[in-house]
């Protein structure tokens, strides 16, 4: 017996869908050296990094694209792809706040992003304070956040920059970094996603054009929450950028990004690269809550969100944690990871990945354990919806060398209607009798008598899906940090509208 | 006043004939019992007036105040005032119970154009009455239902009905699967909620139940029809004979 409410599906409303009407410098179609070379040139950069761009891109021409994701498009015509695009206003470098283009702001504002430092940030769905249930959780005052915005292909503006120079944070597009702090870009860049590492990271070593730097000294609590908001206008435009995190020993942050994109008919490439390094006792926390343009409910258009995503505990008792929400692009295919080097470091990753309608999700993580006791803790939720396809594929291994290594891995998987589906690979590779590996996985379903119970207290069904999706989720958007929680549950809600009729 | 209504009402499941021809009607202030064997249909009649997907009306009506069931959607039925304790509630992990009954107390205060409890208001209200349920404050910040023994799972489907204060309560099987403290405790609960105005059906296999929620109405159900109603001496009498007397008698 089927629940007749859960069969329908209708169009769902993506609220970041209007494009941004600018003139652009945008590179013609098409990828060889002399657009590798114009990029480099285009920031200004150094020798070494033109030579780093160009053997990579010399590496990307013997690779080929992967082919073991459980997802499912076209192959991908590198050469219709536009590798450069940035406002023209914006054509000579970096400004004051006070000089980007007016329209740009605009379109920030209407993200809910803020650009001007007395405010805050209001994130990827608009109109969050009115939430009636947050007088049950309470209202706090909210931090301040610092923002670095990135569009199309450079980065616009960075806000706060000078009360973190105060406490020395460096937070900066990173083609600016390449200038004021090249001895640590030149150390750090490629030291944890190496040029060669997969297909699309020697893409990206090659041609990407901005993202975010961030450094946190010794000793240093990073006063308030970095963010960087990565927006996709252009068309037939591929986004990739590239972030840089580095945490001096003993110091701590904690990093916020999201991604919106206009509705377009043509499928998008994204394909970033984010590093992030942790010296002994330093952590850093790094939140995504990635809501790019899915498609549309026939699974015409979206972004192809391609990003390869590692950290590394260098040091001695480092940690890194990665919290995602994924909820946009037509197809995510990503796995933030951890490298356990230093020994006692901890690595984390928790995830709410949702497809709805034709979208597809391959995403997981991999905790390679090297140091002694070394632990981590992965916590994966997978929601499907339509006809969509979720899958949770991680990999946790633990070396010779990282005696009395720990992991906890929990894949959940919720279903809803029976149209979609959801998969679970776990890989696990110990080479040490000592370490301790536990994996618990379950599937359920929004079950019709779940709904019904909820429908014969008074709620209504797409609501009720919404606080059962919720609930499911709500290990993972306890690591949120506060602002960002109430979106994230926000932004699920929005992103399953049409999941019943 | 006429709260329910059924008249000649006919209903299959997947193809098979389950109620044939039942008619029933509950005025304000008036608690019926349901009893029968099992397969006889009563927790078909509980699910039919609820509007669970699956069900058949092949013919006869059935009126709630006045308004035609069949057209309204279940969570319509709900802000008309219709409530089902459930004979197994569902359990949904990860929502919180608090969560769970404020946002059903929201949607029919919407749904009924009312201003909505506030926040503390509600806190207030659950928490007095699930001293009374006896249920300790801890649970409420629990999943629904999530790990419930089965007494605390049907106390807190008295805790929801004390709370939403619906017209008609329908209570499917409430006491199966209770100890004698738990049936007085969730008996007394039901008792607070009685009032002229508001109505009761309680569907039950055991006169037990009636010791302690006193009926106005037997009603015995056999085949899914009525076969025979009574004040509640019907219900002692079918507890020493058995059903099979209803056919011979």
């Amino acid at each position: 017996m089927s629940n007749p409410f859960v069969e329908n599906l209708v169009d769902r409303e993506y609220d970041a869908g209007f494009v941004t009407d600018i003139e652009s410098e945008t590179l013609p179609p098409g990828l060889d050296e002399s657009v590798v070379r114009f990029i480099s040139a285009k920031k200004d950069e150094p020798a070494w990094l033109t030579d780093w761009r160009l053997e990579a891109y010399r590496g990307w021409l013997e690779m080929t694209p992967p082919k073991w994701a459980h997802v499912h498009f076209s192959p991908i015509d590198f050469s219709a792809i536009s590798y450069f695009s940035a406002p023209k206003s914006q054509a000579d470098g970096p400004r004051s706040l006070d000089e980007v283009d007016p329209e740009i702001l605009r379109t920030y504002e209407k993200l809910g992003i803020p650009l001007h430092e007395q405010e805050f940030l209001a994130g990827v769905v608009k109109n969050t304070s009115s939430d009636p249930a947050s007088d049950l959780t309470g209202s706090e005052a909210r931090p301040l956040v610092a923002v670095d915005a990135v569009f199309d292909s450079v980065s616009i503006a960075t806000t706060f920059k000078d009360k973190l120079a105060e406490a020395g944070v460096v937070f900066c597009p990173i083609s600016e970094a390449v200038q004021t702090h090249p001895e640590l870009v030149r150390k750090y860049l490629g030291s944890v996603v190496p040029r060669k590492d997969n297909f699309y990271a020697a893409l990206n070593s090659a041609v990407y054009s901005d993202g975010s730097f961030v450094y946190i000294p010794q000793g240093v609590r990073c006063p308030m929450e970095l963010s960087t908001y990565f927006r996709i206008n252009a068309q037939n435009t591929g986004q990739f950028e590239r972030t840089l995190i580095i945490a001096e020993a003993g110091s701590y942050v904690s990093y916020l990004e999201g991604c919106t994109a206009p509705m377009r008919d043509e499928n998008q490439l994204h394909a970033a690269v984010v590093e992030l390094i942790a010296l002994d006792d330093a952590e850093i926390k790094y939140s995504t809550v990635q809501n790019w343009y899915p498609g549309d409910k026939n699974g015409k258009g979206g972004i192809y969100n391609f990003v390869t995503k590692r950290g590394a505990c260098i040091g001695v008792r480092s940690k890194i944690s990665w919290t995602q929400v994924e909820t946009g692009s037509a197809i995510t295919w990503k796995y933030p990871s951890v490298i356990l080097r230093g020994d006692h470091s901890v690595g984390e990753f928790y995830s709410v990945a949702l497809t709805n309608n034709y979208q597809q999700a391959d995403t997981g993580t991999k905790m390679i354990h090297i140091g002694k006791n070394t632990r981590s803790t992965i916590i994966a939720k997978g929601i499907s919806a339509g006809r969509s396809n979720s899958t949770y594929r991680g990999l946790v291994r633990t070396s010779p060398t990282a005696i009395g290594a720990r992991n906890y891995t929990q894949c959940d998987s919720l279903l809803i209607g029976s149209n979609c589906g959801a998969h679970t690979f776990p890989y696990i590779e110990s080479k040490n009798a000592s370490a301790i590996i536990e994996h618990e996985a379950t599937t359920s379903k929004v079950s019709d008598d779940q709904l019904f119970l909820c429908q014969q207290r008074g709620i209504d069904p797409e609501k009720a899906v919404g606080m059962i999706v919720n609930g499911f989720c709500k290990e993972v958007f306890r690591k949120l940090p506060m602002e960002f929680a109430v979106e994230a549950s926000k932004l699920l809600e929005v992103s399953l509208e049409g999941a019943v009729g | 006043m006429k709260l329910l209504e059924v008249d000649d009402l006919h209903v299959t499941v997947d193809g098979q004939k389950i109620l044939n021809g039942l008619s029933l009607t509950i005025e304000a202030g008036e608690v019926h019992a349901l009893m029968g064997p099992n397969g006889s249909g009563k927790s078909t009649l509980a699910n039919v007036l609820a509007g669970r997907p699956g069900y058949q009306i092949t013919s006869g009506t059935i009126h709630f105040k006045g308004e035609q069931l069949k057209d309204l959607k279940v969570e319509e039925r709900a802000h008309l005032g219709l409530f089902m304790a459930f004979q197994y509630p569902v359990e949904i992990p990860g929502v919180s119970n608090m969560e769970f009954m404020k946002a059903a107390l929201d949607a029919q205060a919407a749904a009924r154009e009312e201003e909505p409890l506030s926040a503390i208001e509600f806190m207030k209200a659950v928490r007095k009455i699930a001293e009374e349920l006896d249920l300790n404050p801890d649970f409420l910040k629990r999943g629904v239902n999530e790990g419930f023994s089965g007494g605390e799972k049907k106390r807190n489907e008295i805790l929801q009905l004390l709370l939403l204060q619906p017209t008609l309560a329908v209570l499917d099987e409430t006491d199966s699967g209770l100890d004698i403290d738990a049936i007085q405790t969730v008996s007394a609960g039901v008792n607070r909620f009685r009032n002229t105005d508001n109505g009761l059906l309680l569907i039950t296999h055991y006169q037990r139940l009636l010791d302690y929620i006193v009926p106005d109405v037997v009603h015995v159900l056999a085949n899914g029809r009525i076969v025979r109603s009574g004040d509640k001496g019907l219900a002692l009498t079918l507890e020493e004979k058995g059903y099979a007397w209803l056919s011979t008698s």
